[in-house]
């Protein structure tokens, strides 16, 4: 039993897959709501909701800015630890390969969008 | 045994065989138990024992769910064979097999030295905060302090919830729920100073992040334990462990 003396790093992306969980339960719906029905169909919201200008100028400021970079970056390391995870009760089991696979795959795409929401401006 | 005889109903009773000096391997073997609305599984196998087949293994004790030594998976679900009533199998057939995860030493006989050496480790007793003399009196607790760990005192060590556990059965070394609620009882008591300690039981590679919120492990006990409860509560305290302890000056960091 030597794991046992050993100290988890699990913490931390546990606390980021929590994060990401509870940021996906409250926004996630109506997200999907907004960019994948609302908006194409013209129900309740104008159609320009989501226009050009406007989603720039919210990407612009800084409130925007902060909720895209959580959203994007949270909900992509909760994905990844929830697809992690699930792959070893299929049986996959997470090697080191594997692991770096997924965290690093979160973490690319959080860098990612923390250069972009940076390169549009302020 | 009288009890069983003039009413007429027989159940088709499959047991999982393993005997190690003779089997290659496991295999299932069937009976034909009589038996009355009354009689429950463990009664079952004791029937067998006595009257067809004085061969077969299986632990038990109290008959009473209080002992914890006869759980096996009956038609494939971890449960207490003195819990479970024949009656209750309609079709006129039940499957009894050793609780999964573990492995069979006799036929229903499972080895627990896992599970034992697991419990040693959190050190299951109260190790007071302050130590009182007898002339000081008991050590006292009010209704409120009690009521934080008791659910978690009636673990019976019956193992139900590690067969029920996917993760325990993926990786033997995690230490599983019934452990997390036992070391859970302790850390929550009022009159114990040792939670520093079994903190690092819960927080290592093989404590509570191995679980991936099932609940079937709840699900199954017959206590009402909640040993999901505990691995969870455990999960926030170990991760508020894990990053309070980078802001500490100095500590038993490891
Ligand atoms: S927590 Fe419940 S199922 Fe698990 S060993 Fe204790 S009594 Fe049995
Ligand atoms: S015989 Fe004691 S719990 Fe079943």
């Amino acid at each position: 039993m030597k794991p046992i003396n050993r100290r988890s790093n699990a913490p931390v992306f546990w606390g980021l897959f929590g994060a990401g969980g509870m940021l996906a339960a409250l926004f996630g719906p109506v997200l999907v709501f907004i960019t994948g029905i609302a908006v194409p169909l013209v129900l309740i919201l104008p159609a320009d909701a989501m226009s050009w200008p406007r989603m720039q100028a919210f990407a612009q400021h800084w409130a925007g800015k902060g909720l895209l970079f959580v959203v994007v970056a949270l909900f992509m390391w909760h994905a990844m630890h929830r697809i992690l995870h699930s792959l070893h009760d299929l049986g996959v089991h997470a090697g080191t390969a594997l692991k770096f696979a997924c965290y690093g795959l979160a973490l690319l795409v959080t860098m990612t969008a923390a250069w972009i929401l940076v390169a549009v401006g302020f | 045994m009288a009890e069983t005889s003039g009413n007429g109903k027989v159940i088709r009773v499959e047991v999982l065989r393993y005997r190690p000096e003779q089997d290659e391997e496991p295999f299932l073997q069937g009976y034909d138990v009589p038996f009355t609305d009354d009689m429950s599984v463990l009664q079952g196998l004791q029937y067998i024992k006595d009257w067809l087949d004085g061969t077969l293994s299986f632990r038990w004790s109290c008959r009473m769910a209080i002992c914890g030594s006869c759980g096996m998976m009956i038609d494939g679900e971890p449960r207490l064979a003195c819990k479970t009533f024949l009656r209750d199998f309609p079709a006129g057939t039940v499957r009894v097999e050793a609780l999964a995860h573990f492995p069979i030493e006799r036929d229903l006989v499972i080895r627990m030295d896992d599970f034992l050496a697991k419990l040693e480790r959190i050190k299951p007793y109260i190790i007071p905060k302050e130590e009182r003399t007898l002339a000081q009196g008991e050590y006292l607790q009010t209704p409120a302090q009690l009521d934080v760990y008791e659910q978690f005192s009636s673990c019976i060590n019956c193992l139900l919830c590690y067969a029920a556990c996917p993760q325990y059965g993926l990786n033997p070394d995690f230490v599983g729920p019934g452990i997390m609620a036992l070391l859970h009882r302790y850390n929550a008591d009022s009159r114990d100073g040792a939670a520093v300690e079994r903190m690092e039981i819960a927080g290592s590679e093989a404590g509570v992040f191995n679980c991936t919120a099932v609940g079937y492990c709840s699900e199954v006990c017959p206590k009402h334990v909640d040993p999901a409860n505990a691995v969870n509560q455990n999960k926030t305290r170990a991760a508020g462990d894990y990053f309070l302890r980078l802001v500490r000056p100095k500590g038993g960091a490891k």
